[in-house]
């Protein structure tokens, strides 16, 4: 087990007043079988005129806030307190099933044990799928290989062939030009590894979330940690769902804090909303993890 | 008469079992026409075309310079359905909406029809048209499909098919009821005696229906609605820009719901309300006319400009009824057809009533092959309506297309769905004499717009219709039936919206691509329900509701009606001012009042801040202001002007929108060549434009709420226009001719006839300035804004009167001898406090009553994640 607490920040600044803005937040992290929210507030500022609480589609907790006085300055400060638990991870790899048997029990109607993958099984606004992803994901699930062992050789691959580049893509590069230019950030990573594994008939998820900011004494600091982070998440029948970084070529086990998952980013966007005027803006984002010391349980 | 009848072939005739044997219920029509001159029915034809001209079905094409909007396109004749064939459809109608209320229900709740597999997730999951945050809103009584519509065609043995289903908002209701009320008056005595079911009652149920929704919806901080209290019901529409914009804002008169866009609304505490003059309005139905996708740029489409943020909040927290629920758009899908047998069965534990068209969803790896090895006999359609694209017909392919369409198809299987090709019915239509050229038929149009034509419509066997004179002739049609929810289950609109297909592919009948429409009329074998909403008596509070709910939105577009025109007005007289001194002086011999002239010009941008008053180039340099929309000038402020009148499209009457588009065609088009001379035309016929607008204000318009703001707009742009001038005037050396400076101020004939000499100070001043009768004079904009001020201010409390109040003092007391002379700080001052005064004032109005509205934009944090 291991405790974290997390800052993030995120501060707006505009050239021209804000006359009225509505926002919907996507900054709680989600409590689940791997992960406990043990406390958890956001204060925004200017205080808002309405706040409220809400559950999306996908399960995630959700806070809307409405601003109807003027501003020109936002802050948003989401704190919170997570417990991770330990997740298995390597030894899966050899016990799943072939990754055909996967897709075909996803093919067949009329099961409700797998409505929840059936979620992410298709195209999402920033996810299309077709021939090329597929081609390359054949090369890591090959015929009869088992779906993780599959799904692992592409988070390494995709981390091999493809370089970190923050000005190389934003959000709307899609998967085609990716594939040309091979470059990008954790984003664009997570989706292309999603993008691979729907094209071959596996439902893939979009997890965000943050990494660790320091990295245990003698490990390399991981790429992304002073920001918001993201990968992704495959089902698999017997196990659930197992999640993997392609950006750091890694199975998920206890740096990864889970804020949500969807189908894409445009499902868990962190702060999306409509404002009125502004004109320019920029955006400052701080994000900061530190380890807690474990509760000390005190046997009487 | 029955000469040019094209025979059938191997179509359905609606009027004829066999050659020269009428159906019986088409006896008396026959009848009617064999009775008929063809003179009388030229007559019945003009009848109709006069009715839809003044019922204001082609008001838009008045509003469109483009001439994007075609004009209404009716037959005369019926389309003629007897009770008994009627009772099967509508009973199958009703048994379809029902279904698709209850699949609606299901794919947006629990999704049993999922885990059960009696649909594939592939449609629900895979669907661009499902919305995810959209599951979960409940509905009262169960509805989620509040009106729906079929598309229906009869194949050769005379059976009836659905094509295709309009769950998201279905269009045609208020063309329908539109046709009627246009052919009941063409033929009264054969509408009369053919005892022909009424439409009204149909839309006394929805209203009624959707009132009780909106009564049900969550109460307002425990309040709910008293008994004498009425719900709000609105008609969200996408804007004037939308091809069926007309058809919305006749349907809000008929039914008495404010036509309201996006920004009118907003949400706040998680409940709906309008923007009105008298503040915010609880909302309590929504029937929406905009794509649910574009609904929420808070939780849906981001980019869209035209929905209402947090609108699906309110919906999933049961604040607001929306009409169709957000999300419904899914069951347009064609996909769904080939599902819905059994799911009848499933879900209603019936047998389907009536067929749909056979069609296969491509995502069905069998059904795939099967529909690649018939490609010749089948239309392919996309399986999710939002795709919109137009139908292929696979016997249109030739081999290379073919091969290609085929790899579409298999790569992309899922987004196809493919139709079996029926040959609809034929009904009769009547060709009517060809009208040509707008200005004949006494219609002003702009550039490109066709003529209001009645029946263009073609026999299907027919090469083409200009061979053709007037008479009996055939045409191949469909039926849209229309259903509303009530609380005991579905109620069918006894008649409906009979489409013609005119263009030269019979084969699409759709509006869009030009079809045509008549009437439909269903027997009846009883009494018919002569319940009517038009003719409702009107009680006293009705009387209060034009005002009560007055959009921010409208009022704000009527200020800047008032304030572009006085300001288009000011430029094209002080542009024509200048060109007069460019023709009749040169550079030598120019007045001293010439620098301030294009002080003036520069003050309006007409010209750059750094021009020399002898450059050369002023003249080309105002020739391209009059002409270019681009930059301040003439050209630039006619366009500002138009965008404020077509935001009240359905506001102005169809004589604003000639002298509108008069005036549009002024700057339309540019001539490089233009000289002087025919600048000075322009202006004069642009001025002229502009008097006869004003004269439609003064004269033909409602003195509401709506018209005060007009009037207030227009005061203020005035009042800015005297001030700036006379306050460049007093700085000109003080022997200037003062001549100009009347005729800017529109007062040179007044200051005449009074004066009988050289324009000097003193009266020019007392004229411009004090004269309380002028309407040019400052004192008579300050009087009049002084008034509308007032009476706004009985009801809306302090809005901007103690601003003008001390400036209106300063300007009494003014001594004629001693201040109305150049050069005294005195005057100056009060001038530069007065448009100070006037530019706060807008500001003030625009931050009490306005300030609402305005565009909104996104954001997207998220999409800055850089790790």
């Amino acid at each position: 087990m291991a405790r974290f607490h997390i800052f993030h920040e995120t501060r707006y600044d505009y050239a021209a007043n804000v006359s009225r803005s509505q926002q919907l937040l996507h900054l709680t992290p989600r409590s689940f079988q791997f992960q406990q929210c043990q406390q958890h507030q956001i204060t925004i500022n200017p205080r808002p005129d309405e706040s409220m609480l809400a559950n999306d589609f996908f399960g995630n907790d959700t806070r809307y806030v409405a601003i109807w006085s003027s501003y020109n300055t936002m802050t948003v400060s989401a704190e919170s307190t997570v417990c991770l638990l330990p997740r298995p991870r390597e030894e899966l790899l050899a016990d799943s099933v072939p990754w055909e048997q996967v897709r075909d029990g996803l093919r067949r109607f009329g099961d409700p044990t797998r409505l929840e993958p059936l979620k992410y099984l298709y195209d999402s606004p920033h996810v299309h799928c077709g021939d090329e992803l597929a081609r390359y994901a054949s090369l890591s699930l090959t015929p009869g290989r088992s779906v993780l062992e599959g799904a692992f050789d592409l988070t390494q691959r995709i981390q091999r062939e493809f370089e970190f580049d923050p000005n190389a893509t934003d959000i709307s590069t899609p998967l085609k030009t990716l594939m040309q230019i091979k470059r990008g950030v954790c984003q664009d990573f997570a989706h292309l590894m999603i993008g691979c594994l729907r094209s071959l008939g596996l439902s893939a998820r979009y997890m965000s979330g943050y990494l660790l900011t320091q990295p245990a004494p003698g490990e390399a600091r991981l790429i992304g940690a002073d920001a918001s982070h993201a990968w992704v998440s495959v089902y698999c029948p017997s196990i659930g769902w197992v999640d993997f970084d392609p950006t750091n070529r890694l199975m998920v086990g206890m740096e990864h804090i889970t804020l949500g998952w969807g189908r894409d980013f445009s499902d868990v966007s962190l702060l999306r909303g409509v404002i009125l005027g502004g004109g320019a803006q920029t955006l400052n984002v701080a994000v900061t993890v530190t380890p807690l010391p474990d509760l000390v349980t005190n046997d009487h | 008469m029955l000469r040019q009848y094209p025979p059938a072939h191997d179509r359905y005739d609606e009027m004829f079992a066999a050659p020269a044997q009428v159906r019986a219920h088409w006896q008396p029509v026959l009848d009617a026409l064999q009775e008929s001159s063809p003179a009388s029915m030229q007559h019945r034809v003009d009848t109709a075309q006069r009715q839809v001209r003044e019922n204001g079905i082609t008001y838009n094409v008045y509003a469109d310079p483009q001439g994007t909007d075609r004009p209404w396109d009716l037959d005369v004749l019926p389309m003629i359905l007897p009770a008994a064939e009627w009772a099967q459809i509508e009973a199958a109608v009703i048994q379809r909406a029902t279904l698709m209320n209850r699949i609606l229900l299901d794919v947006y709740g629990a999704q049993q029809l999922l885990a059960d597999g009696h649909l594939p997730a592939a449609l629900v999951h895979g669907h661009a048209g499902f919305l995810r945050p959209c599951h979960g809103i409940k509905h009262p009584d169960g509805v989620a499909l509040h009106l729906y519509a079929v598309d229906l065609a009869r194949s050769a043995d005379g059976k009836w098919w659905a094509i295709g289903d309009r769950t998201q908002a279905p269009s045609g209701t208020g063309y329908a009821l539109e046709n009627r009320i246009v052919i009941a008056r063409a033929f009264p005595d054969l509408f009369r005696d053919m005892k022909v079911q009424r439409l009204a009652g149909f839309f006394a149920t929805m209203r009624d229906s959707l009132a009780r929704w909106g009564r049900a919806s969550a109460p307002y901080q425990g309040r709910h609605l008293a008994q004498h209290e009425q719900p709000l019901i609105v008609l969200l529409t996408p804007g004037p820009y939308n091809e069926t914009y007309f058809e919305q804002a006749y349907l809000a008169r008929y039914l008495g719901f404010p036509l309201v866009h996006g920004d009118d609304l907003t949400v706040r505490d998680g409940f709906v309300w309008l923007k009105t003059l008298s503040g915010l309005q609880r909302v309590h139905v929504i029937v929406r006319r905009l794509d649910d996708d574009y609904c929420d740029p808070l939780e849906l489409r981001t980019e869209s400009a035209l929905g209402v943020a947090g609108l699906t909040e309110a919906a999933r927290r049961g604040t607001v009824v929306i009409a169709n629920s957000l999300g419904s758009n899914l069951l347009e899908s064609g996909a769904l057809l080939g599902f819905l047998p059994k799911l009848c069965e499933h879900l209603l534990g019936e047998t389907l009533l009536m067929p749909s068209v056979a069609t296969w969803w491509c995502g069905e790896p069998a059904a795939l092959e099967d529909v690649i090895s018939r490609l010749d006999r089948l239309v392919f359609k996309s399986s999710f309506p939002q795709e919109r694209q137009v139908p292929v017909f696979g016997q249109d392919l030739d081999a290379s297309a073919r091969q290609a369409f085929i790899a579409r198809l298999r790569a992309d299987p899922h987004n196809f769905v493919a139709q079996e090709m029926v040959r609809v019915s034929q009904a009769p239509i009547w060709r009517s004499m060809e009208r040509r050229a707008g200005g004949r038929a006494g219609l002003l149009t702009g550039g490109g717009i066709p003529d209001l034509r009645l029946s263009g419509a073609i026999g299907p066997n027919s090469a083409g219709k200009n061979t053709l004179s007037p008479g009996l002739g055939a045409s191949a049609v469909g039926l849209r039936v229309f259903a509303c929810a009530t609380a005991n289950g579905y109620q069918v609109m006894p008649g409906g919206l009979t489409r013609v297909a005119t263009g030269a592919d019979a084969r699409v009948i759709s509006m869009q691509s030009g079809g045509g429409s008549k009437d439909t009329w269903v027997l009846s074998d009883g009494v018919v329900d002569q319940r009517t909403l038009l003719n409702r008596p009107t009680a006293s509070h009705d009387l209060v509701r034009g005002d009560a709910h007055l959009a921010s939105r409208t009022v704000e577009n009527l200020f800047w009606l008032g304030r572009h025109s006085e300001r288009c007005d000011d430029i094209a007289r002080l542009m024509r001012r200048v060109f007069d001194s460019l023709i009749e002086t040169t550079p030598q011999t120019r007045g001293k009042e010439w620098p301030t002239m294009l002080a003036l010009c520069q003050w309006y941008g007409l010209l750059d801040a750094d021009i020399f008053t002898d450059d050369p180039t002023i003249e080309a340099r105002l020739l391209a202001a009059v002409q270019d929309s681009d930059t301040p000038g003439l050209a630039y402020q006619v366009h500002l002007l138009f965008r404020a009148a077509f935001n009240l499209r359905e506001r102005l009457s169809a004589d604003n929108w000639r002298a509108l588009n008069r005036l549009l065609r002024t700057v339309s088009q540019p001539d490089p060549k233009l000289n002087i001379g025919d600048a000075l035309a322009l202006l004069d016929d642009a001025t002229a434009s502009l008097m006869t607008l004003t004269g439609f204000a003064l004269d033909g318009m409602t003195r509401d709420m709506g018209w005060r703001f007009l009037s207030i707009g227009r005061r203020l742009e005035r009042l800015q226009f005297m001030c700036t001038l006379i306050q460049h005037a007093l700085t000109m050396p003080a022997d200037s001719n003062l001549e100009w400076l009347l005729e800017l101020g529109d007062s040179i004939i007044t200051y005449r006839a009074r004066y009988m000499s050289r324009p000097e100070w003193l009266p020019v001043l007392d004229l411009l300035l004090l004269d309380a009768d002028n309407p040019r004079s400052v004192s008579f904009q300050l009087h009049g804004l002084s008034g509308y001020l007032t009476r706004l201010e009985t009801i809306h409390g302090p809005c901007g009167h103690d601003l003008i109040e001390p400036v209106m003092l300063q300007l009494r007391s003014l001594d004629a001898a001693r201040d109305l002379r150049p050069g005294g700080e005195l005057l100056l001052g009060l001038m530069r406090q007065l448009y100070d005064t006037s530019f706060q004032l807008s500001e003030r109005l625009s931050a009490r009553f306005l300030s609402y509205s305005g565009a909104l934009s996104g954001i997207d944090a998220g999409s800055l994640i850089k790790a």
